[in-house]
């Protein structure tokens, strides 16, 4: 009888971890204010989890040791007067004619400009500091309730160090027919962001929300980590659109959660076409019976950019309804993960989740990876899921170009009949624009 | 020159060779018909004239407008006012009928101009309508998405609409195996004929004689093994509904 050959599993001598450590000491956090328990407390979670590795399931695609972790820096006090100032472009309304307000979250400053009648309709909608200052209450019964610091290194580390972010309160029974606007601006070499969005839209009320971060491209490494907390409570809705176009020089990280609750809805949308690496962690957590959450992303690399979403459909009651479609395209040496969960507890009966990812690999050096899961614990529930990952195939082409299209215009109509399903699900012109534009620059982009 | 002049085409696919030296020339203001048992090398005709990627030209030019159009780009050979109606079209997911036609449009456009801007929308969609009226299609058929989901019938239709939009000087159409579907024959055969004119050469491939019947060739050829072995008017393609191929296949052997 043959023996059985004898594996032996060689650990090269490289670790799997990042031997580089954040520079951050406890003077950085900022120990005041209602959340300076909170702080201090996510401080020492920091300091005690490790950095990420790829033998953690969550990271075994994301490679963290090129990041000059000990370069970072925060930045100074007012720092943004002497650092590229935010695009008008940013600052231009995108889901509607004009937005009732808007924040600019600036490197070291922060510009707030707001509608006199939101404030009358009790709707608040302000910069961190200020709400820590003026609404202590409402900040607490948001921050950490949502996202907690335990999460994860980065979970903690944003939760410490936040500068900047956003509160956005919108009071019972409030429908707010413009959307609101804040940009996170980052541009600057070596700086370190640190952000928290906290949004609680109470019974009845309804609210469009757009979040966009953006930098320029520089010279050295950069990084963003950042945490989204948001409350839906009863019958409330929830229109929200995320963008991100960091320069290929951020290193950028999320921890994102929307809780909603009973007869309540979130249509989340994703536009990610930035950043050198992301890994965001976008959850759903479905509490409330007939709880109705969308998720929409759109994401397209090029030249070595890495993006990892990963994301969870939780079902935590009965009658609730979960549809997430991740479509993305890749050029150059990029390369996405998608990794998503669909989880329906015990008891919550009469779910119907969806996830479906598909990708366009347009070079023959990018990589997409596309892992769905289900984990279901009731037993009169529909769930399904997709996954694809696919070419620009030659015959659809063929048959472009063989109306007069050049090649590049017959790959420009293909790509966009690829998004065109994410198209369909975005109510609002602006951000489909801004899509198709981001579709052209990256088709054109060299790498 | 208004004519296709096909001159001694070799053709091969994975290294064997399907066309052997096929000489055929189309005026404008004529239809030719190529007809022949199936694997005889009509949509490799077809394809190769149309340069799709896959056919290997190893002899032989394609001469148009004192070109050789075997040295073009398929979409440079479109826009020089060639055309080909596919057997099977592709689908297109995500990209309407409309947007598709303005975007073939547009490239003709930009190949006269680089500076052009596109066609305005409001006179694209004059003329689509009005090309879908002449064709009996319903506007709504413009917002589809191209031949995804469409019936077969529904193809040809949006093919001979490309066809109205693009007003090509050669059309060639490879309805090989289509004879089956007799809806299907007439929607091509009536487009074909409201387009028809003194402008436009005509190249219709088929097997079945039937699609004659509908499309009034003024030439007939057939083709056996890769070389096209006889020409006639329009009597050749009754007598080989009468008699089959196997009496020019003697012939061919014969001689």
């Amino acid at each position: 009888m043959q023996e059985k050959p004898k594996v032996v599993i060689r650990r090269g001598s490289r670790p799997t971890v990042a031997e580089k450590t954040f520079a951050f000491g406890r003077a950085d956090v900022r120990a005041e204010g209602p959340l300076r328990e909170y702080r201090e407390r996510a401080w020492e979670l920091f300091e005690r989890l490790p950095m990420p590795s790829l033998e953690d399931e969550a990271w075994r695609r994301t490679d963290l040791r090129p990041m000059p972790a000990d370069t970072f820096r925060l930045p100074s006090a007012e720092a943004y007067l002497d650092l590229a100032p935010v695009p008008e472009a940013l600052l231009r309304p995108l889901v509607a004619e004009r937005h009732a307000a808007q924040i600019v979250l600036l490197p070291g400053g922060v510009r707030v400009e707001a509608d006199e009648a939101l404030s009358k309709q009790g709707v608040i909608f302000t910069d961190l500091q200020t709400a820590e200052a003026r609404y202590p209450e409402l900040v607490q019964r948001i921050a950490g309730q949502v996202v907690r610091p335990e999460e994860g290194k980065f979970a903690a580390m944003a939760a410490a160090l936040a500068q900047s972010g956003v509160l956005l309160y919108v009071p019972k029974g409030v429908r707010l027919e413009q959307p609101l606007h804040s940009v996170l601006w980052g541009p600057g070499n070596g700086l370190a962001y640190f952000s928290h969005i906290l949004v609680l839209v109470d019974e009845g009320a309804e609210v469009t929300y757009v979040h966009e971060a953006a930098s320029p491209t520089e010279n050295a490494d950069s990084l963003h980590v950042g945490l989204v907390e948001i409350l839906l409570e009863q019958n409330a809705h929830l229109r929200f659109v995320e963008l991100q176009s960091w320069g290929q020089h951020v290193w950028n990280f999320s921890h994102e959660r929307v809780r909603v609750g009973r007869d309540a809805s979130v249509d989340w949308i994703f536009g990610a076409v930035g950043s050198r690496l992301t890994k965001n962690f976008s959850e759903l957590d479905l509490v409330g019976e007939g709880a109705t959450g969308r998720m929409s992303g759109f994401y397209f690399t090029n030249d070595h950019q890495h993006l990892d979403h990963d994301t969870q459909q939780n079902h935590l009651a009965p009658h609730t309804t979960s549809d997430l479609l991740f479509k993305g395209a890749l050029k150059g040496k990029s390369r996405s993960v998608w990794q998503g969960m669909i989880y329906v507890a015990p008891g919550a009966q009469k779910t119907d989740g969806y996830q479906a990812n598909r990708n366009l690999v347009l070079s023959d050096e990018a990589r997409a990876d596309s892992i769905p899961g289900l984990e279901i614990c009731a037993d009169d529930v529909r769930c399904t899921h997709g996954a694809t990952v696919g070419k620009l195939e030659e015959e659809p082409l063929f048959y472009l170009r063989s109306r007069g299209i050049p090649r590049p215009e017959a790959e420009k109509l293909l790509v966009e009949g690829f998004f065109d399903p994410i198209m369909q699900r975005i109510p609002f012109e602006g951000v489909r624009e801004r899509f198709q534009k981001a579709i052209e620059e990256k088709l054109a982009s060299e790498n | 020159m208004d004519q296709l002049e096909i001159r001694n085409l070799h053709v091969s696919v994975n290294d064997r060779e399907i066309l052997k030296g096929v000489n055929l020339t189309v005026r404008k203001g004529e239809i030719h018909a190529i007809m022949g048992p199936n694997g005889t090398g009509k949509s490799t005709l077809a394809y190769t004239l149309m340069g799709h990627p896959a056919y290997t030209v190893t002899e032989g030019e394609v001469i148009f407008k004192g070109q050789n159009i075997l040295e073009l780009e398929p979409d440079e050979r479109s826009r020089l006012g060639i055309f080909l109606a596919f057997q099977y079209p592709v689908a297109i997911p995500g990209v309407t009928v409309a947007n598709f036609l303005r975007s073939a449009v547009n490239a003709r456009r930009r190949a006269v101009d680089p500076q052009d801007k596109g066609i305005p929308i409001p006179e694209f969609r004059k003329m689509l309508l009005e090309k879908m009226k002449l064709l009996k299609m319903d506007p709504s058929f413009a917002g589809r998405y191209l031949n995804d989901g469409f019936s077969g019938g529904e193809k040809k239709r949006a093919e001979i609409l490309q066809m109205a939009v693009l007003q090509p000087e050669i059309a060639i159409l490879d309805e090989t195996d289509s004879g089956l579907d007799i809806d299907a024959l007439r929607i091509v055969a009536d487009g074909v004929n409201a387009l028809m004119g003194p402008n436009l050469g005509v190249l219709v491939i088929t097997h079945y004689q039937r699609l004659l019947n509908y499309i009034k060739p003024h030439f007939v050829h057939v083709m056996l093994d890769g070389r096209i072995v006889e020409s006639g008017g329009p009597e050749l393609a009754l007598a080989l509904e009468e008699h089959g191929y196997s009496w020019l296949r003697e012939e061919v052997q014969e001689a």
